[in-house]
């Protein structure tokens, strides 16, 4: 017998913090123009030790203006989407649900949307104008998750494969009328491959930043309360019950915290696909299925995902640019299938 | 006061804990409609009887007599139409799943793993109930659940995985989980059904040997007649939905009763330990 024990889990976390680093390192190294480490770290070494009043301005631009912000970004949104996939994974106890498989990162998209159309038309102050997207972006991806659990269910009883087409139907039938919209109105929507792949480009105010962050620890610590609950549900609910998991208080902050990190994610980064499935499912191979690792591994490992992924985006075609989702897709797309056939088998 | 009346007072204490009625259910009724507006498509019809720690009770009936309705009143996860179940005077239906989990253990037909886990980890969850939601196991966790598996004589599972052990490997893990829960009364539902005859006897002596150990008062349903005359301490009849006698086995094992019950002709011996045995004869 080997219970999890703290130390424990600080020791993955703290591997995962390192790679996690080495990831950023290699982002602000790599880039349309490169950025020497060298020169960068000797720079920052005479800040430290006030022999420079600063660094030199290319990199200033650079880094603080144009990397860091999309780093950070994806950190964020890695970890959102990779929380966020781990919790409909337990709640819909199907090992293959994730925000965008389930079509819920599209409704996400398709809430962003309308409050973009509707905000020029009521008169909010510019911080609840900017608050308005993300509560739409929450409000599409928990009408959309209520709706492919109910068209997952067959007999009362969720049906996994039945689960899975309706979210897969949902999401396309979601972005055919996103492109509907984006094609009939124009103005301040962003690109369409911004909503159907996603992307870490688009600058975003300083705010927004901590309105990211404040909202991933608060919905991802509210599930984290329900680890090993989680852990429980995966035998079912019934069972669950009887081991003395509350388990409609479970499904609802579950249900709400993880459409709230999707939404977050969507309204600031578009449809980014498959993280949600790939991480979780890495992080279970190498640290097991307990939920009190495998989520905070899991947005970890998120993060480190989304950054790799984006800096092969920014780089393998430079100077041009591919959606980062394109990059998860390339990757998830296949594991999806694989995994979707051995569990058919 | 003296030390041999204090010692008097806790001899009777012993003994009135040890005849307490632990489990009661009073009146119980159910019924299950899909349209409140319709007849409900099934009832079952006020139930009563008592159990007291120790004692094996097993709902006996065929198909569809209303067994494991009963069970589930039992055990919290229905709330009844009229009447309530006592479990040392608190009514169950009303405890949190969290207060019911700790003194309340239910042994499922099927468990379903959907990522693998090891027989350990499959126990500790019996214990899930008894920390905070955010604690880690203590020593006293595992060691509780270190004993439940040595107690159905599981230690040597401990580290193999779920799914790579037999049918009743499995039950028998399943057993310890619910024992780690350090019940006051284990609930079984239909325990045997995926066992072979060895399986069965093993599961069930090991039941009667804990129920007197560790003092539970234990509720099987079956449908297994000669397994409950063996076993049970008091057996509940139960026909479409309806209670029709409580009482020891030699009391409820009559041969006309049985066969109107079940719906097949059969014969009843009594062996020489007083307990029934029941020959299923067929059509003739």
């Amino acid at each position: 017998m080997r219970p999890l024990t703290l130390r424990r889990l600080l020791l993955q976390c703290t591997v995962l913090l390192l790679i996690l680093f080495g990831v950023v390192i290699i982002a602000i190294k790599f880039g349309a123009v490169p950025v020497s480490l060298y020169a960068l770290g000797r720079d920052m070494w005479g800040v430290l030790f006030h022999q420079r009043s600063g660094i030199s301005t290319d990199y200033v631009l650079i880094i603080q203006n144009i990397r860091l912000p999309r780093i950070l970004l994806g950190i964020i949104v890695g970890a959102s989407l990779s929380v966020a996939g781990t919790s409909f994974q337990a709640l819909l106890r199907n090992p293959l649900a994730d925000p965008y498989v389930l079509g819920v990162s599209s409704g996400a998209g398709l809430g962003a949307i309308l409050a973009l159309i509707v905000e020029p038309h009521l008169n909010l102050s510019p911080m609840l104008a900017a608050l308005l997207t993300p509560l739409g972006a929450f409000l599409g991806a928990a009408a959309t998750i209520t709706a492919v659990y109910f068209l997952g269910r067959r007999e009362g009883q969720i049906d996994s494969t039945t689960l899975l087409l309706g979210g897969v139907i949902t999401g396309s039938f979601i972005s055919a009328i996103i492109m509907f919209l984006m094609s009939t109105l124009s103005g301040n929507l962003r690109g369409l491959s911004f909503w159907l792949m996603g992307e870490l480009s688009t600058p975003l105010q300083k705010g927004v930043y901590w309105f990211l962050g404040i909202g991933f620890l608060v919905a991802a610590g509210a599930i984290y309360t329900t680890a090993s609950d989680l852990n429980l549900l995966l035998a079912g609910e019934k069972e669950a019950m009887h081991l003395g998991v509350d388990v409609p208080r479970v499904r609802l902050v579950v249900y709400i915290a993880a459409s709230f990190l999707t939404g977050l994610a969507v309204s600031v980064s578009g449809a980014i696909g498959y993280v949600g499935l790939i991480v979780p499912h890495v992080m279970r191979l190498m640290f097991g299925s307990d939920h009190r690792t495998l989520l905070p591994t899991a947005a970890l490992g998120g993060a480190i995902a989304v950054v790799f992924a984006d800096t092969l985006a920014r780089t393998v075609v430079a100077p041009s640019e591919l959606a980062v989702g394109a990059v998860t897709a390339v990757v998830g797309a296949p594991l999806f299938i694989y995994l979707l056939r051995k569990r058919l088998a | 006061m003296s030390a041999s009346s204090s010692h008097a007072r806790h001899l009777a204490e012993a003994s009135r804990l040890a005849n307490e009625i632990r489990l009661s259910v009073e009146q119980v009724s159910y019924a299950y409609s899909a349209n409140p507006a319709q007849a409900p498509l099934f009832t079952l019809e006020a139930t009563s009887f008592q159990a007291r720690p120790g004692e094996i009770v097993a709902i006996l009936g065929p198909n569809a007599s209303g067994k494991s309705t009963l069970l589930k009143l039992i055990s919290g996860a229905l709330a009844p139409l009229s009447g309530r179940v006592l479990l040392s005077g608190f009514v169950i239906h009303s405890l949190t799943p969290r207060n019911r989990a700790q003194r309340i253990a239910v042994v499922q037909q099927e468990s379903t793993l959907l990522f693998p886990a090891r027989a350990w980890e499959f126990v500790l969850q019996g214990r899930h109930a008894h920390g905070r939601s955010l604690r880690f196991e203590s020593e006293d966790d595992v060691l509780i659940a270190k004993n439940a598996l040595a107690q159905v004589g599981a230690a040597d599972l401990s580290d193999r995985w779920m799914d790579q052990v037999s049918g009743g490997e499995k039950q028998r893990v399943i057993l310890a989980r619910a024992l780690a829960q350090q019940p006051l009364l284990l609930l079984l539902d239909e325990p045997t059904l995926h066992l072979d005859i060895a399986a069965q006897i093993g599961l069930l002596d090991s039941l009667r040997r804990l129920a007197a150990e560790n003092r539970y008062t234990v509720v099987v349903v079956t449908h297994e007649l000669n397994l409950a005359a063996e076993y049970a301490d008091q057996v509940v009849l139960m026909q479409r939905g309806r209670c029709l006698r409580v009482g020891p086995p030699a009391s409820i094992y009559q041969r006309e009763l049985l066969e109107q019950v079940f719906q097949t002709p059969l014969t009843v011996e009594f062996g020489s330990s007083g307990r029934p045995r029941v020959n299923v004869s067929g059509t003739q």
